[in-house]
């Protein structure tokens, strides 16, 4: 139990980066981009293929990231100047992926069984520290038996998460990115005050993709292989990390709309995880799981505002009618 | 300042909706120049302004502005040298963003665009202290997101985006048709102070005859795409609103009646 919890929360904050993807072009572009499914492949692919040759494990999660930013440019591409519907040039650049990973793979599965990772690699670096006995000391004194072999992925996956979270959010109030931002909002204003709303398009879903791939490459270094199969229905998970942060903890800044979004990334596994150890629940369900989560995030919000809102009625035609007796 | 020469352009040609917007248009404006715009519904005033922003494209004749030909620059690039207000309050800035940062959109307009930050300290204070002109007290909700402001005074916040950067020529199509009458006054007495400050070279259309007299030293009639009337100077301080009727009517005679009661 204590275990696979463990391992959600991981994975969780890995896909805490292709959640902030997605929210960069769902709610800050406006631009419901389906790249995902077929870009998160890419980096996972790209990394895969490229540590198997040899490639450090850096250098590999780079070159991911600098395929999912192309794959994405040209989705972006295809909608403004080839003037293609958003959603359709998002689905024929996934479809077209699917195959293109598959060249880049030259398999259906690459194995990094036995082959260098960055996790790997940290791992003789963090030993020295010693800080995992520290943390699974805590654990036991709260009754735990069986600890985490290592901390070092959730530390190492917290600091850069949050290091592209506060690039994020740093990029979103410099010009370019307000610029960006009025895309999404009012193009035809940001038109007039000359940005350029095309460009800025392209690079933002290219940005997109580009966090997307680094989430697939991390996610293959993680669980030791990348599938081209991996990726269907990511941008489904993407999307639901994206509303569930936001319905629980908030959208009111950039700031705390890009925590909540890694914050709903890591709840969603959590959630995943427990629901799938229910007795009923086998792993096929998990598409079912994952709709009925969005449904009720998107929902409860709506019902529990309404509540408060009757509630408050309620109650200041309580206080007119005691006035009123009151008086006469 | 501005100068467009021999300007057409025709919507949907060869069909049965085949309508001719403009019709060989020649307007030259001199710097300093605030010209108003009067004309019927349809009568291609908007098609103007699109024209000259860039927005469309004319199908033939040439737009040039500080004497360089821009006939063919696309819309973004145009911006740089242009103000522009728009008739809808929702149309000139980012709702969900706040004023601040819709102000620094605005203050980037004729500056490349860099990755430092869009609202810093310095900006902070001069926006605020710029919005203190406007007398709405916007100056002390510079966090505010601007969909949560009134038409008027979205209105008042556009004009001032599209004026601070000083633009060759500011265009403001019936800017104030959206809003109440003491909000129009407002913008409207904003809108003549900006333009006179700064010298603006200003195109502003409006239905409000009375406006358009009282505004700006040249005025222009529209009708069936072409300019029918075009009167400054002097001239322009004497006229009336019988006037404009009175020359209305002798020029497009037969349909003057139907006209009448959209002009006035
Ligand atoms: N994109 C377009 N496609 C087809 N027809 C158009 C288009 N834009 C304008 N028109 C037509 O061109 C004519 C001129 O329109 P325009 O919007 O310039 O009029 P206007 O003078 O601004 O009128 P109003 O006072 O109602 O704003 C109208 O008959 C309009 O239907
Ligand atoms: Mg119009």
């Amino acid at each position: 139990m204590l275990l696979s919890l463990f391992g959600a929360i991981e994975s969780g904050i890995i896909y805490g980066i292709m959640a902030l993807g997605v929210y960069l072009t769902f709610r800050v572009l406006d631009f419901p981009d389906l790249t995902v499914d077929g870009s998160f492949v890419t980096g996972a692919g790209v990394a895969a293929i490229s540590i198997v040759n040899g490639v450090s494990p850096i250098v590999a999660t780079m070159l991911a990231i600098i395929a999912g930013f192309i794959a994405g440019c040209i989705t972006g591409l295809l909608h403004t100047k080839g003037k293609i519907n958003a959603l359709l040039s998002g689905i024929l650049m996934m479809i077209a992926l699917y195959s293109i990973n598959l060249r880049i793979m030259a398999s259906p599965t690459v194995s990094l069984l036995g082959e260098s990772t960055i996790f790997r690699q940290l791992q003789p670096l963090w030993s020295a520290v010693g800080l995992d006995s520290f943390f699974n000391g805590i654990l036991q004194l709260f009754g735990a038996d069986r600890v985490p072999s290592t901390w070092v992925i959730v530390f190492f996956m917290i600091v850069v998460v949050l290091i592209i979270k506060f690039l994020t959010d740093y990029f979103l109030k410099t010009e370019v990115g307000l610029a960006l931002r009025a895309t999404g909002d009012n193009k035809r204003m940001i038109r007039s005050f000359s940005a350029n709303t095309d460009n800025l398009i392209i690079v933002g879903v290219g940005i997109s993709n580009a966090m997307v791939a680094l989430s697939g490459a991390l996610i293959a270094q993680h669980g030791g292989f990348a599938d081209v199969q991996m990726g269907i229905g990511m941008i489904v998970i993407g999307l639901a990390s994206v509303i569930i942060g936001e319905a629980l903890f908030g959208k009111k800044t950039i700031a705390i709309a890009t925590i909540a979004v890694i914050g709903g990334a890591v709840i969603y596994r959590i959630v995943v995880t427990l629901a799938l150890r229910v007795d009923f629940l086998e792993t096929g369900d998990m598409k079912l799981i994952t709709a009925v989560l969005v449904i009720v995030a998107l929902v409860a919000p709506k019902i529990m505002n309404a509540r408060k809102e009757q509630k408050r009625r309620l109650r200041k035609r309580a206080e007119l009618s005691t006035q009123i007796e009151e008086a006469s | 300042m501005l100068n467009l020469s021999n300007i057409s352009i025709t919507f949907n040609e060869g069909t049965p909706d085949e309508k001719k917007a403009l019709q060989r248009i020649n307007l030259e404006l001199k710097q300093g120049e605030f010209v108003t715009v009067i004309g019927s519904n349809g009568a291609g005033k908007s098609t103007l302004m699109n024209v000259i922003s860039g927005n469309l494209a004319p199908d033939v004749g040439d737009v040039s502005i500080a004497n360089n030909k821009v006939t063919f620059l696309p819309e973004y690039k145009r911006s740089t040298m242009i103000g522009r207000v728009f008739q809808d309050p929702m149309a000139g800035t980012a709702p969900s963003m706040t004023i601040e940062e819709n102000l620094a959109m605005a203050y980037s307009r004729n500056k490349k665009r860099k990755l430092k930050l869009g609202v810093s300290k310095k900006r902070k204070e001069y926006f605020r202290e710029y919005l203190t002109t406007l007398n709405l007290g916007l100056e002390d909700r510079l966090n505010a997101k601007v969909g949560l402001l009134s038409g008027g005074e979205r209105q008042a916040l556009s004009l001032l985006m599209a004026t601070f950067t000083e633009p060759n020529i500011l265009l403001l199509d019936e800017h104030t048709a959206a809003l109440d009458p003491s909000r129009a006054e407002l913008i409207t007495k904003i809108t003549q102070d900006v333009v006179q400050k700064f010298g603006l070279t200003t195109l502003m259309v409006t239905h409000n005859m009375q406006q358009a007299l009282d505004l700006g030293n040249r005025l222009i009639m529209m009708d069936k795409g072409q300019i029918i009337l075009d009167i400054n100077g002097d001239k322009k301080q004497q006229l009336t609103i019988e006037d404009l009727l009175q020359e209305f009517k002798r020029i497009r005679g037969e349909q003057f009646e139907s006209d009448r009661a959209v002009l006035g």
